[in-house]
């Protein structure tokens, strides 16, 4: 087999969630992009150590993905696929940094295993969120917000092209791996050698730049002046409104109001009130 | 090797998502000046290129292992370093945005990474000169793509430590993420290298009208250095030791929360943690004692711990419970 799993697997079924209704998918994109944003700011904007501070932000990606309808299994999926950069310099921190800045239950836990985890917090959380406004948004959508936001029309545009023959090239490159396994008779692997690869990548660039040229051709027969032109209206709503609003001032007081830590002592003073 | 948004502070992703943004800018407006306004978009069709050429894995000979080419020195050397650059910054957009393959807020830093160093240094400064009219192609090609690979390599190390947040000295980091790195360059260089000679060979030739100016590119390279080196120097003096400068917030913080204890103070703790807020802010000062620790709070911890499990278990049983409401909606 050969690998191409980027495109069998993401894509498609990230690219089909995007089509789907729901409320969260009704939302408009530059909402959902710059809350998106200021999310990822709040995050990583924690202190190194910070794990729990971190966890009440669990809640906007969770709560879009429920109302969204993305399966959580996909998203999990998703961020474990992505991690292993992160995983990698982030298990280094416990060697480095061995200061105990905790206890629990006699158990001293050093400062680099709190930034360790507080990395795989906030790894799970700015993925599971990106992850979750992609699955919410169509391709479209996105780059009419960049658009809207003041991205270069002429970036934008580009962006679209690169999308729709992501799928087409995909598929070219995939037929030329068939086509070389089918001529390889079995031998050896089934991944080709560098000098193969070069070649096919080379006969692949040229089959792109003639398709480009026959593209550029039809399009400016059909009076394609550098602008894609759509008949959308964007108008933000109220809802929409609403949803910013919330969204970023949750946000702001997950950031500066430790709720775990206030949760965990509103239930210590709990448990002891029942004891006495 | 994509940066992830775990890995780094805010103030280095906003850095480097200037720096990016500016050589977007610069190539997009050399892009249009260069060639015909309309063709700009059609090298959306050739980063979709870069894209289907990452899907072909090779066998690495010796290693047992495959990888695929970036394709930056690649689109560099057929098409110029301007669309080049343009054709990689979409990629990793798409990259972030549509795979979830680095963050949103490292895609800055991964556009300068992957993007800028083979379009804008290692093509013109390095494959260029060694290359002169066409003698010695192969070698320009390797020699270019492990430079455009250790640059990627070292300023990933850079961006990292300092962010702050992996532990990892920079001695250490580098020694690592180098070498490893001069092998992909190899392996990079051989078949972009081939890849290139079998597109000559097709009669292949990029008109060069696309030469690059050097002054220009020189400026913008200063341009990013002072951004970045302005924005660590900021971040150096505000924080002489980052890992003291770390452990005075997460200590000052645990000895307020700590004095907490009695529902009745509940209230005022969270005025007191609102008060403390501008503490929180990046680049704030840390006149919260460092002298305070290590006399940290047990109980805090453990409420800490606590508290941060229920709020998940909370936050992951609603949305269970939103899922299940919803898809006996759509079933009724």
């Amino acid at each position: 087999m050969t690998k191409t799993g980027y495109f069998n697997f993401d894509i498609t079924a990230l690219d089909r969630l995007s089509c789907a209704e729901s409320p969260a998918h009704r939302l408009d994109a530059r909402v959902k992009l710059l809350v998106a944003v200021a999310f990822i700011v709040c995050v990583v904007s924690f202190p190194k150590r910070e794990v729990s501070g971190l966890t009440p932000f669990f809640l906007y990606p969770v709560m879009m993905a429920a109302v969204g309808g993305i399966p959580f299994g996909l998203v999990t999926r998703k961020v474990i696929v992505v991690s292993p950069f992160a995983l990698m310099v982030g298990a280094f921190n416990p060697f480095f940094d061995t200061t105990p800045v905790m206890h629990v239950g006699g158990v001293a836990i050093s400062g680099g295993w709190l930034s360790f985890a507080s990395i795989m917090v906030r790894f799970a959380l700015t993925v599971s969120t990106a992850v979750v406004l992609i699955s919410t948004t169509s391709f479209n959508g996105v780059c009419r917000a960049l658009e809207r936001l003041g991205a270069p029309v002429a970036f934008t545009t580009q962006l679209l092209f690169l999308y729709r023959y992501l799928f087409v090239l995909g598929d070219e490159s995939r037929r030329m791996l068939r086509a070389f396994e089918a001529r390889s008779f079995g031998e050896g692997s089934s991944t080709p050698g560098m000098k193969t690869v070069s070649h096919l990548i080379g006969a692949l660039f040229l089959r792109t730049a003639s398709r480009a040229g026959r593209i550029h051709a039809a399009m400016t027969a059909r009076g394609f002046d550098g602008e894609m032109r759509t008949l959308r209206e964007d108008k933000l709503k109220l809802a929409d409104a609403l949803f910013a609003v919330a969204a970023i001032s949750g946000f702001a007081v997950m950031r500066t109001v430790n709720i775990a830590t206030l949760v965990g002592q509103l239930v210590g003073q709990m448990v002891a009130g029942g004891a006495r | 090797m994509h940066m992830a948004d775990a890995l780094i502070s805010p103030a280095v992703g906003g850095a480097f998502w200037a720096a990016s943004l500016s050589a977007i800018a610069y190539s997009s407006r050399k892009l249009k000046q260069e060639i015909d306004e309309k063709l700009v978009p059609l090298t959306g069709v050739l980063a979709a290129f870069v894209f289907a050429a990452q899907m072909i894995n090779f066998a690495i000979p010796g290693t047992g292992s495959s990888g695929h080419i970036g394709g930056g020195l690649l689109l560099a050397i057929l098409l110029g370093p301007h669309a080049a650059f343009i054709a990689m910054a979409s990629v990793l957009v798409v990259q972030a945005l549509f795979f979830a393959d680095g963050g949103l807020l490292a895609l800055g830093c991964n556009i300068w990474n992957l993007g800028f160093y083979s379009c804008f240094v290692a093509y013109p400064l390095v494959y260029r000169p060694i290359a002169g009219n066409g003698g010695r192609a192969v070698f320009a090609v390797v020699v270019s793509a492990i430079a455009a690979l250790q640059l990627g390599a070292f300023s990933v190390v850079l961006q990292t430590v300092m962010s702050g947040i992996s532990e990892l000295p920079f001695k250490v980091f580098v020694s690592f993420m180098q070498p490893i790195h001069l092998a992909i360059g190899i392996v990079e260089g051989v078949v972009t290298a081939g890849a290139v000679s079998y597109v000559w060979a097709a009669g292949w030739r990029h008109e060069d009208a696309a030469a690059v100016n050097w002054k220009k590119t020189a400026a913008v390279i200063l341009l990013a250095a002072m951004v970045v080196g302005g924005v660590f120097s900021w971040f150096a003096s505000s924080k002489p030791d980052g890992l003291e400068w770390s452990i005075g917030k997460t200590s000052g913080r645990e000895e307020i929360e700590g004095r907490e204890s009695g529902a009745a103070s509940f209230l005022a703790g969270l005025q007191k943690k609102t008060a403390v807020l501008p503490d929180y802010g990046f680049g704030g000062s840390s006149e919260q004692a460092v002298d305070t620790w290590p006399a940290h709070n047990t109980g805090s911890s453990v409420s800490a711990v606590a508290g941060g499990a229920i709020v998940i278990a909370f936050v992951f049983a609603a949305g269970f419970l939103i899922r299940m409401f919803s898809g006996r909606k759509k079933a009724g």
